[in-house]
């Protein structure tokens, strides 16, 4: 069943077919291969490194003024208004899980099933779900241009609604509910999509991000495995991008890990982007999530 | 004591009576809006000497006094954080330049009416250069300190 | 319009910490954008800073400015309660003011 369901996500993201999630991938020699990846993983040492230990002194104060409040702001108008084709506001009709309106712990309580979809969904899902269904938005004018890019004038407003709901988990544990038996599916499923090798390169997510002491250039890549490792590909997201100056999400550095893989695109707000985030905040239950943050 | 025409902002083009308006806080800023007193010559001059003489400070003494808060390697050259704090008497503007940068004279505040004179910015480094930040005191006098910043390139996205 | 700005005041002592964050591309007329032409100059280019009633910064910007600035100011002598008010103006001669209270 949960190879059905990873091989129908293949499919759906435009993966051939013929190739499943549970490969171990012998077709290719790994010398060969090596060579090829410029980013692949050496072994490095835990102890922060002299350029770690400056860029950490001035995070906090990146963080104490980061520039994702301003987003958050326009977040905040954005789920009181009313709004859409039905006129009508986020606050009185969206329920992300906890309750109709209710912003404060639903970021660190999805990915969650959600009955009147039918479907386990992460934050930034959910709400394009409220957009479309309570205030009678179109998909696919929403899915056209669902990142910030960096010559437009502002984020798109889905951005600045997960802005807006993620600061209301700030200091809060994450608590995804993985004991639903659709979660743990889309959990399972997940799983099986990060250790899935393909494209040019026959990188999985596993291939850096699924051991220890992996890095790329001077960034220590997380093991997302670990609940230690999980929250760093956690934290962070939504994250004011400094590279640009713009504000992107969970669901864009998903999608961004696509492209590093040189993968086709997965559809906007899919399953398979639900399910990796399922298996990668899923594993960092239990953390205490710091907000929408600041990246280099 | 007319401090906004001693400043670096309001040179010699600033007439008498508007920067005594200004330092006795009887222009509001929405009348201070319609003068274009933006320091042209200054911000847009090509390298560090001639945004200095700009600003009318064509030397100035070097100074342990003032604080110039910089990261030694930056973590991303778009966005690198500088404070400035002044601890010579009387000091009435700071500059901030990036030597190396195409444009570099970066800001340049003026203090009064209890206003201390430090500040907190974000510049954007072109590459690995000295920043350079610059003090005025109220008899006119320029102290300055330089620190190098490193701007390195990273790895993805975080 | 202008995005509104996000002011930050709370008092440590009798000394104000003022934090502001700006929304503004500050383009500094040296990127392109996807077609290859230059995107002008865009960036703001003067800031007042009012703390109850009285200007007590004056400042000017030039394109070495982040993006979404963030200055960081202190004011000695304010008082809780005390108005901020914070305006800039941008090459283009648009403006923006916002305000805030200095809370305890």
């Amino acid at each position: 069943m949960r190879i059905i369901i990873a091989f129908a996500a293949a499919i759906a993201f435009g993966v051939s077919p013929q190739l499943t999630f549970a490969q171990p991938s012998p077709a290719k020699a790994p010398a060969k291969v090596q060579k090829k990846a410029p980013a692949a993983a050496t072994p490095a040492v835990e102890e922060p490194d002299e350029a770690t230990k400056e860029f950490e002194k001035f995070r906090a104060q990146m963080e104490d003024s980061n520039p994702a409040e301003l987003f958050e702001m326009k977040g905040e108008e954005l789920w009181k208004q009313k709004r859409g084709p039905k006129n009508v506001a986020l606050a009185e009709s969206c329920d992300l899980g906890q309750g109709v309106g209710v912003v404060k712990g639903a970021y660190v309580g999805t990915p969650r099933y959600f009955a009147d979809a039918d479907a386990v969904m992460d934050a930034e899902r959910r709400i394009v779900w409220c957009m479309v269904e309570k205030q009678g938005f179109k998909f696919d004018d929403i899915a056209k241009n669902p990142f910030h890019r960096e010559n437009d004038p502002g984020a798109p407003d889905i951005t600045n609604l997960v802005t807006y709901v993620a600061a209301h988990s700030k200091d809060m544990k994450i608590a995804v509910p993985l004991d639903h038996p659709r979660v743990h599916d889309a959990y399972e499923t997940g799983k099986e999509i990060v250790n899935y090798r393909a494209g040019p390169y026959d990188f999985s997510c596993n291939t850096c991000h699924g051991s220890d002491g992996k890095r790329i250039r001077m960034q220590n890549l997380p093991n997302i495995s670990t609940g230690k490792g999980a929250i760093k590909g956690v934290q962070g997201w939504p994250g004011y991008r400094m590279t640009g100056g713009v504000m992107l999400t969970h669901q864009w550095r998903m999608n961004d890990c696509f492209r590093q893989q040189r993968f086709p695109s997965p559809k906007y707000a899919s399953d398979v982007v639900s399910d990796l985030l399922t298996y990668m905040i899923g594993n960092a239950n239990g953390q205490i999530y710091r907000g929408p943050g600041i990246k280099r | 004591m007319d401090m906004f025409r001693r400043s670096l902002l309001k040179g010699v083009s600033a007439s008498g009576a508007l920067a005594a308006a200004l330092a006795a806080g009887i222009l509001k800023p929405t009348e201070v809006l319609a003068a274009d007193e933006w320091n042209r010559a200054a911000f847009d001059s090509k390298d560090a000497g001639a945004a200095l003489k700009a600003i009318g400070a064509s030397s100035a003494t070097d100074s342990k006094d003032i604080v110039l808060t910089a990261p030694e390697i930056a973590e991303n050259g778009a966005v690198v954080p500088i404070t400035v704090l002044s601890n010579i008497p009387n000091t009435i503007s700071i500059a901030l330049l990036s030597l190396k940068n195409p444009l570099p004279l970066a800001a340049a505040f003026d203090f009064s009416e209890g206003a201390m004179p430090e500040m907190q910015v974000r510049v954007r480094l072109a590459e690995t250069t000295a920043v350079r930040a610059l003090v005025k005191t109220a008899d006119g006098k320029f102290f300055a300190t330089q620190k190098e910043v490193k701007v390195t390139v990273g790895g993805c996205g975080g | 319009m202008a995005d509104p700005m996000k002011i930050r005041a709370s008092l440590k002592g009798d000394v104000a910490d003022i934090r502001v964050m700006m929304s503004h591309p500050m383009e500094n007329g040296q990127r392109k954008d996807s077609a290859g032409n230059t995107i002008p100059h865009h960036f703001i280019q003067q800031i007042w800073v009012e703390v109850g009633g009285k200007m007590v910064i004056q400042g000017q910007t030039g394109t070495s400015i982040s993006r979404n600035p963030v200055f960081g100011f202190k004011v000695k002598g304010a008082k809780a309660g005390d108005k901020v008010v914070i305006k800039w103006r941008d090459n283009k001669g648009e403006t923006r003011s916002d305000e805030a209270t200095i809370t305890a």
